[in-house]
Formats: C-alpha cells, structure tokens, sequence
C-alpha cells in the first residue's frame, strides 16, 4: 500500500537507473543519512560516539570492501587484517615522514599501498581457487604480521614497534571531539560506499560476478581472469586499507601489529557472510552484528541475570557473550543462510505487498 | 513462524535499545571510583586470573578497615581478553561511571600504548606496575603514566646484574654469550635498549631469538639455543610462552639453572606444569616474591575471605602475581590518600588529585610495614620528573615446589638507566610535539 | 651436520603432531564437504575435559592408580566429544542440508564461539596438566659418530608414534569395516549414497565423533607437551598449511603436508631465520604451501577440482 511504484514513470535512461528508482527508497535512504549526519552527533553520548558508533563506521567499511573480493568477486580471502594493516602503517609513515602532509591524502596512500600489497598477494588467485586460496591468503596476514614486527623502518625505528598518532586536523580544522571524527570516518564511508555501488552496477562488477559464479565460462565469452580478478583484489584491498588507516588514527589511536592481527581478518569474513555475500547492505548488518552484538550482550547480561537475583561475574559474562554469539550466528545461519541481507529484502518485498500478503 | 520472527524483532529492538541505556550502579555520594581492567579469559587468563583477584581483594580489604579516611572505594571489572581494542572499549565505558573514574590500571603494555593518549585528555592517572613504556619514568614528559616501583629496563638491568654476580662480577661477563629469549611484541621488544647498552658495555654477545605470540611453538628458538651454547638464557614471555619455553628447555637439555626470567616470567602459572622440570629456573621480581606469611595476606584471608567476600581461593592469596596485584591496589590508594592530605582528607579525589598523590607517594619502611607489607616491598617514593619511585629487584629461584629468594636486593644501575629514561622520552615529546612540565608546573 | 639431523628430526616430529590436527579437518571435508573451522576448539574442548576430569576423578571416587584415571578421564572426554558430535548434526548440520559452502563454514564458526565460551565456562581459564606418563628429557643418538650425539625429543617421539598407529587404525576403520565402507561412499557422492540406503545423518554423527577422538588424542599429545589452556585453539592456524598442502581430501596428505610443513618450518627457521630476524616459522609454512599449490593447485593428493560448465 506505502510501498508502491504506481504513478512514478521514468521518462529518462539516467532515472531510470539510478540506484534508488523507487521514490520511497530515495526518501528513506535520505532521512536515514540525514539522522547518521545530523541527528546521531546531536544526540549521542561521547561513549556511544567514541565505543560503538565510530568502530562500526570504519569496520562497514572494511567489511564492505571485503564483500567485494569475496561477495562480488569469489575469491575468499582471509588476509584482510594486513590489508588494513598495511593501510594503517603507510598513512602513518606517509604522515609522519613527510612534514606538512595533510590527512586526506594521507589515508589515500596508505589505502593505495594496501592496494599494491592486495594485489601482489592477490596473485595466488589466478591458479588457485576456493578454500585453498582462502588458506593461502593466510601467508599474506602472518607475513604482514612479521614484517610491521620486524622491519623498525615502518615503525619509524622506534623500539617498541608500535605507532600512535594525535593532533589530526583537516582543512585547518582540528578533530578533537568524537562528533567530528565520526562524522569525517561517515563522509569516508559514504562515499567509499555510494563509489563501491556504482562499481559493482557496472562493467566490472558483472565482470567480477561472472568470475563468481563461473569462472570458466567467463573466460569463454571473453572475460579477462586475470584482470577481473586482480581489480578485485585492487579495489577491495584499497578500501580496506583506507579502513585500516582510520582505524588505526580515529579508534586505536595507537597500536601496534597485534591490533591486526588474523582475528581481524576472521572478524571481518565473518561479517560479510553473516551480513550477505554479495551484497552492499549485507556489508553494514554484518558489522553491527559483529561490532554491536557483544557490547550490547556485555551490557544486557547483567541486566538480565539482576532480574533473577544473581551477580554475574566479568568471567562468567565473557563466556556466556561467547556461547550466544555462536549460538546467534548458527541460529541466523539456520533461518536465512544466505545472510542478513537476504532477511532485509524479504522484509522489503513482504513491505511491497502489504497488506495483502500471499 | 510469523509470531517467532515478531517475537524475535521485539527481543532485538530491547536489546538495542537497553544497550544504549547505561546501567550505572548506585552511585554513593563518598566513593571514590576506581575501574579495573582484567583479563579472566582467553590465553592469558592462566596469569590474569590471580592480578585481577589480588587487586580486587585489596580493596575489599581497604573498604573493610573502613575505606580511605572514610571514602570507600567503589570498583568494577571489565573483562579485557588481554586484546587492546577491548581493553580500549573497556576504559572508554568505565571512564565516566560513577562520578569518574580517577586512576586506572591497564595491565596489558599493548593496552598501556592505547589508553596513554586517551588518559592525558581524561586527565585520568595511569598506573602500570613493572611494565608499560620504559621510558614513562620520566614525570616531566609522561604527565599521567606511573610506572611504580620498577620498569622493564630496572628488569632488564637486575638481570644483567644477578648473572654477573653469578659469575663472580661484571667485568668476567666479557665474552660471554648471553641468549634473549623473547615474546615478539612491544613488550617483548622493551628489554632490547637496555640489553644491547649492557652488552656494549660489559662485552657480551648478545643473541636475540623472537618467538611469535603466543608462543605456543618453540622448537626451532630452542634448538638454535641450543646449537649457539649460550652461557645464560633471558626469558621474556607472558602466559603460555614461558611454560613452553621452560618445557622445550627440558626437552633439548639446557640447564634451567642457567635461566633468567624477566618479573612476568617468573610466577606459579608459569612453573606449576613443568614443576621439576623447572627447577632451578629464576626470575628477578617486581620486589616481592611468594609470601603466605606477610601481614596483608593475613589480614586478607582474616578479614576478607573469612568473611565469605574472597574473589579467588584462598591458596592463591600470597603468591606472587596475586601479591603483585595487591600491591598495586595497595599504591594506587596510598596515592589517592596522599591527594587527600593535600586536598581534603574524607572527600572524593578526582583524576588530577590523585595524580598529585602519586607523584607525591613517600611510602617509608615502616609505613610499609604497618600495611602490612614488611619484607615484601622496600621504600617507593615519587617525584614529579620521577613516576617509578624505585630501582630495587630480586632474583628467586623456583625449587621445584615453590619460589624461594636467591639473592639479595639488587640495586639497577640509575647511572644508566636514567639517561636512556630522558634519551627517549625526549623522543617522544619531540615526535608528539609536547612540552615537559617545569619544577613550577609540578606543585598544583 | 649433526644439527641438522637434528632439525630435521624436530622438524619430522613436529608435522607429525601437526597433521595429528589436520587429520580432524580431512575427516569432516572428506565426508560432509565441510571445512571444519571449530577443530581447534574441538581440540581444546577434548583436552579441558581430559585434564579436568583426571583430576576430578581422583577427587571424586578415590581412585588411587594414576593410569586407571588417565584411562577413565580419556574414556569420559571421548563420550563428551560423542555428544558434542550428535549434538552438532542434531542442531546444526541437519538444518543446513545442501547449503553452499561459505554458509556452512559460517555455521561451524558460530560452533567455534560456542565452544570456547562453554569450554572456559563448564572447565575453567587457567592452565591444567595432562601428564599420561610421557617423558620429558630428552636423548642422545649416534654419539659416536657426531660430537655431543643427536637430540631426539622422546615426548615428540612417542606422540609421532602415537599419531602414526591413529592413522593405521583409521585406515583400517575406512577400508576394512563397513561403516568405513559408508563413509567413503558418502565422502564420493552424497546423492548416490543416499540412494543405495545410507542414512547420511547417521554417517555425519559417526564422522563428527570420529574427528571428535582425533582432537582428543591430538588434545592430549599437544596438552600433555604445552598444558591445556586458551592457546590451544591457535593450533589448529598452524595445521592449516598442512592440510591445504595435502589437500582437504586426502588422509595420507595430511600426514606427507604434516611431514613438508613440519621440516619446511624448522629448518627455515633456523638457517634462514638469523639473516632475517627471526620468527618467520609460521608464514614459511604458509608461504611453502602456496608454493606447492602453485604447481598442484588442489594440494599433493586431492581430488583434482573439475569445474563444469
């Protein structure tokens, strides 16, 4: 009834693919970025800022670019820590090496050598396929690992091996409060996001699904493997990396290798598979599961176990965060396998019909 | 199926929406909040676990006698895993609870590294026991960090020291080869400045082995170990490394007599499994070793687990990471009671009162003894360009059984170690562009 | 050259144990086509409940003999490692029936989570000892020819030999009985199976309990060498390469990418690791994967990926 398209008739090619076509997408879309860029920072506490809002902008953007390589294009990878590790290192060596540097660039080139390290790496690709290549891009996350520990030169030759930055500022505006930072890690992930979707509607992205579902019949009707795959590897270890640099300025604020390490990697395949593969949506449900769901649980369990009189311990708590998280995931995995992105269309599709549901 | 997934979207919106709403304890008008950040799971619980009772019985003990002039404490646990971004998450949640956080203790170097640029805009004081960055025993640069009573170069240099007495003095180290056996992070990492100005300096090779986190896997370190024949061996490991370091030990023959743990090395978590295996095995300590009979273990047991409030067993009260974080506790409150002779004895101390405090701390033999703490700990006394207070340690060896002193106290060399702490301080300030605090500074 | 007999050596027995852990992985690949991520918490589960119950039987029902406590502690962590396997297929497989892969990889992470919280919660954080009576000294061979003889470590000696007789039962199990039988038709084609009479969930449970012993034994040698705590899960990230280099079908591969990985690791870490800095073992082993995959992209001995189109 709400969710119609009768009455809105497209009478150019430009509007009718657009990425909203429908009028009540465009407006919901709107207002929604309209309350993360206005309304969240108004009203929200600098805890909710600093401990939930902005780790979950800068991972949905890892994730997002990890939903390309392995969503869009297939090719399972778990060596996405030390694509944003890689990210992380180059802005701050590009920051702190060159006097003056301004940040936006900055963060650009450390997404740029994430992307020359992704696709170096990405090379296994071409031969090897499937969970084998998954494996294999393993080597990519512990020499990363290694290399940040090893090599001081990336460090700047400090002992510790670990980086930290502080005084950012951009366009002679310093990012002192949490408002300000969430919304320049927002402005980066909207565009980042809008960029990745126009992408994967166009040549490359159908390119990139070919290579998905088949790749040998991609070949056969002309599509390069190589350059198919190795875009992908390209664009989605730049945005990585550029997630990783803000990660690592905007979050941590100092870190040093352990911060990306292959749990990194496995947090970040795991939410684009819960989130949906293969889609732009899925990138975001994914990270808030992820990011939200154990800060909240945190939160929620002792509140639930005071209703029944007991005291819960910290230990006790860490475990049970455990045991429901695995236990969600399997559940949502048993509802909807095909992610939480699938759930969300079908909720839009049953919107359609309401309400006359058949 | 409609009526679960309704049921199933209701139970979510109250999830998110309690999750945004903060459940704050009933905040009491005298209590002096204090977070505290442990780690009770994940690999490094074997050695969280007794910190984090250690610390948490001392404030029970504290508020039983009464509290600090009155002002209980008021404390809350927040399980960290050990991981920084957690531990990060942790700090910024507790920051603000109940009034304000006024000291915090990260337990973790990796998390110290996070939390030190966040607590000098919270102005919250940061404690770190024995570990944390070296060089944050300078006061006039590090204006919130208090590596009390020793950090990792004191370590480094009691051990440089108690392998030379074993050898008859310093200068018959000269040729000798010396192994580090060490945990490949910026913990481990910490021992190298002052190893390599040791080695320099007495005239011995020293032979770097990194072995990657955890740790679990040390067959190759310890064959090179034992290919090179190194007269002495420093382990410098938390958690697993250690116990499989001292298990690889035994299984590729090197003496264990001639291996020297740094403090965090040197625990019952780390030898209780290899038991004989480890025998003869030492470790310097931040002080303080194994001791069932010390007056605040007593009074512990007494007044707190008598009374049904312990955390832990009553076995673990006395040992020594138990003991460590008691004493933490312990200098973290002395801290907030010198900020009230100064400020107003009685009332609530906010962050930058109890930094006072800890840069204030005179703790004399005798005030220690009368908390208790007579043979445990020597004299700790702070200033303001000097955050740590102390430059004592000793070696005790592991018998088998349990932990017994080996030496007397060991003096680490100032001479050193106090170039190096403003060598690389200075660093810092220069890379972060901060201005040290003049003599003037110090006084408010 | 006595040392590196000696790395060699290491290196053998120390893939030996790791293929002890890959073997879990081929099991459950092979015969239910899914990769099982939660082996290393399976690993871990196994050995928190054999070190706890050894030492809660004692307590318990007075047993005195140390053996007959290590046995029933063995014999009880095996039941639980039963009920964890029918449990998993109950719950979770049998509801993702004929679901993509990534899907079901997901699903044995969500087990992952479950495990670990559960382990931690019903057994406890802190170290535990499994002691079965292995030897931790080490001997000397052939001092005779070289100087100060060759290190062999017996603990790692017993527990090759140890894995060894595991994949001489297994093989026998597979080849010999009929459920063996079942298990390699199922692991051929599910479909087919099905159509001659196999009850496939009956042959998941019996496959998950199979793997389920394989990480208790593999929990047991690597708890009674490390100690049973946390880091035990993390095992299972250096059995990886062993199980791709084999490939994720194949039992002897997983022994001969046990052997590669093993020798591969050691001995770059000793002589190369010195011009480097050291720590490099574990991307090695990665990296020395990748490389035979290269030339075999579907590892030493599995099953040729045949793309239909």
């Amino acid at each position: 009834m709400l969710y119609r398209e009768n009455g809105q008739f497209k009478t150019t090619y430009r509007a009718d693919q657009q990425i909203f076509p429908i009028l009540q997408d465009r407006v919901v879309v709107l207002l929604f970025v309209a309350f993360a860029v206005i309304a969240v920072p108004l009203f929200a506490s600098d805890y909710l800022l600093r401990a939930i809002l902005i780790p979950f902008v800068i991972i949905s953007l890892a994730a997002l670019g990890v939903n390309i390589l392995v969503g869009y294009c297939g090719q399972i990878s778990l060596g996405s820590g030390a694509f944003m590790a890689v990210g992380a290192y180059g802005a701050y060596n590009v920051m702190a090496r060159i006097p003056g540097m301004p940040l936006i660039p900055a963060l650009l080139l450390g997404g740029f050598f994430a992307m020359l390290f992704g696709m170096f790496f990405g090379l296994p690709s071409l031969r090897v396929k499937g969970l084998y290549l998954a494996v294999a891009t393993l080597a990519a996350q512990f020499f990363a690992d290694w290399m940040f520990l090893r090599i001081k030169w990336f460090t700047l030759d400090n002992s510790s091996g670990s980086a930290a930055v502080s005084n950012l500022q951009v366009f002679g505006h310093a990012l002192e409060s949490d408002a300000s930072k969430y919304l320049f890690c927002l402005t980066f992930l909207i565009v980042i996001a809008l960029g990745a979707k126009n992408l994967v509607r166009g040549a490359i992205g159908r390119e990139w699904m070919a290579i998905r579902d088949m790749d040998v019949a991609a070949a056969v009707i002309g599509i390069r493997p190589m350059y198919a795959k190795l875009s992908a590897f390209a664009v989605s270890s730049f945005i990585i990396g550029v997630a990783g640099a803000l990660w690592g300025f905007f979050y941590l604020g100092a870190w040093e290798p352990a911060a990306f390490s292959v749990d990194q990697s496995f947090r970040l395949l795991f939410m684009v598979i819960i989130g949906g593969l293969g889609s732009i949506m899925g990138s975001f449900f994914g990270a808030a599961f992820i990011v939200v769901l154990p800060i909240a649980l945190n939160q929620m369990l002792p509140a639930i176990a005071s209703l029944f009189g007991a005291q819960i311990s910290t230990s006790a708590l860490s475990h049970t965060e455990l045991m429901v998280f695995g236990a969600l995931i399997v559940w949502f995995l048993i509802v909807e396998p095909h992610g939480l992105a699938r759930l969300w269309s079908i909720g839009k599709e049953k919107l359609r019909r309401w309400p006359f549901p058949h | 199926m409609k009526t679960r997934q309704l049921a199933f979207a209701i139970a979510a919106l109250a999830a998110s929406a309690s999750s945004l709403v903060h459940t704050s304890a009933a905040a009491q008008a005298k209590e002096q909040f204090i977070p505290v950040l442990s780690y009770r799971t994940g690999p490094y619980a074997p050695n969280g676990i007794p910190i984090a009772n250690g610390i948490v019985d001392y404030y029970k003990l504290v508020n039983a006698r009464g509290g600090i002039n009155g002002v209980k404490i008021a404390f809350e646990e927040c399980e960290t895993g050990y991981d920084t971004a957690r531990s990060v998450e942790c700090y910024e949640r507790l920051k603000g609870k109940n009034g304000g956080a006024s000291v915090v203790q990260p337990w973790s170097t990796g998390a110290t590294f996070a939390i030190t640029e966040k607590a000098a805009v919270d102005k919250i004081p940061i404690v770190t026991l024995g570990y944390g960055r070296s060089e944050s025993a300078d006061g006039t640069v590090f204006k919130w960090n208090f590596p009390l009573a020793g950090n990792y170069w004191v370590a480094a240099d009691a051990l440089v020291q108690a392998i030379g007495q074993k050898e008859g003095g310093l200068a018959k180290l000269k040729g000798k080869k010396i192994a580090l056996v060490y945990h490949d992070s910026p913990f481990g990492k910490e021992s190298i400045p002052m190893l390599d100005e040791r080695a320099a300096q007495q005239g011995f090779e020293l032979l770097k082995l990194p072995v990657t986190a955890p740790g679990v896997e040390q067959k190759a370190t310890w064959l090179q170990v034992r290919q090179a024949r190194p007269d002495y061996v420093i382990l410098w490991g938390f958690g697993v490394m250690n116990s499989t370091a001292l298990k690889e030990a035994q299984a590729t023959g090197y003496p264990r007599e001639k291996m020297y743990g740094v403090w965090w090395s040197g625990a019952e978590p780390d030898v209780k499994d290899v038991g004989e295996g480890a025998k003869g095995y030492n470790s310097v300590t931040l002080q303080n070793s194994t001791d069932y009979s010390a007056k605040v273990v007593k009074e512990i047991l007494a007044m707190v687990y008598d009374k049904g409030q312990g955390t832990g067993n009553r076995e673990e009260v006395g040992q020594v990471l138990y003991l460590r974080g008691a004493m933490g506790s312990m200098l973290t409150v002395e801290g907030i009671r010198a900020a009230q002779e100064r400020f107003g004895k009685g009332k609530v101390m906010t962050g930058e009162q109890v930094r006072w405090g800890l840069e204030n701390l005179n703790l004399t033999q005798a005030k220690l003894d009368a908390l208790g703490f007579a043979g445990v700990l020597r004299p700790i006394s702070t200033s303001c360009a000097d955050h740590m207070g102390a430059y004592w340690a000793r070696i005790h060896t592991w018998d088998g059984k349990a932990w017994k002193f080996t030496t007397d106290w060991l003096q680490a060399d100032e001479q050193i170690i106090k170039p190096m702490v403003k060598a690389a301080a200075a660093k810092y300030a220069a890379e972060k562009k901060l201005t040290s605090r003049t003599p003037a500074e110090c006084q408010s | 050259m006595a040392f590196f007999l000696e790395t060699l050596l290491g290196g053998l027995m120390a893939g030996m144990l790791y293929s002890l852990v890959a073997l879990g992985f081929v099991l459950i690949f092979k015969a239910s086509g899914v990769f099982n991520f939660a082996q290393g918490a399976m690993v871990l589960f196994a050995a928190l409940a054999m070190a706890r119950f050894s030492e809660w039987i004692p307590q318990w029902t007075g047993l005195e003999s140390k053996v007959l406590s290590d046995v029933a502690a063995f014999a009880i962590a095996a039941l639980i490692m039963f009920a964890v396997a029918w449990l998993i297929e109950r719950l979770v497989l049998r509801h993702l029936v004929n679901q993509e892969g990534a899907t079901l990889l997901m699903a044995t992470i969500g087990i992952t989570y479950f495990l670990e919280g559960l382990g931690q919660s019903l057994f406890g954080s802190s170290i535990y000892k499994i002691d079965i009576g292995m030897p931790k000294d080490p001997i000397f061979v052939l001092e005779s020819t070289f100087q100060g003889g060759v290190l062999i470590n017996k603990e790692d000696l017993y527990a090759a030999l140890i894995a060894a007789t595991l994949v001489a039962l297994l093989s026998l199990f597979f080849q010999k009985t009929a459920t063996g039988r079942a298990l390699r038709a199922v692991a051929d084609d599910h479909q087919a199976a099905q159509s001659i009479g196999i009850a496939l969930s009956r042959i998941w449970v019996i496959v998950w309990c199979v793997a389920g012993v394989v990480a208790l034994v593999a929990g047991m040698i690597w708890g009674s060498k490390l100690g049973v705590q946390f880091s035990l899960s993390t095992v299972a990230l250096r059995a990886l390469p062993v199980v791709i280099l084999g490939g994720l079908t194949s039992v002897p591969g997983a022994i001969i990418g046990g052997l590669i990985i093993g020798v591969g690791e050691k001995l770059s870490e000793v002589y190369l690791g010195p011009y480097v800095g050291g720590g490099i073992e574990i991307w090695f082993a990665y990296v020395l994967a990748l490389g035979f995959l290269l030339i075999r992209p579907q590892g030493l001995f599995g099953e040729k990926i045949i793309d239909r189109v």
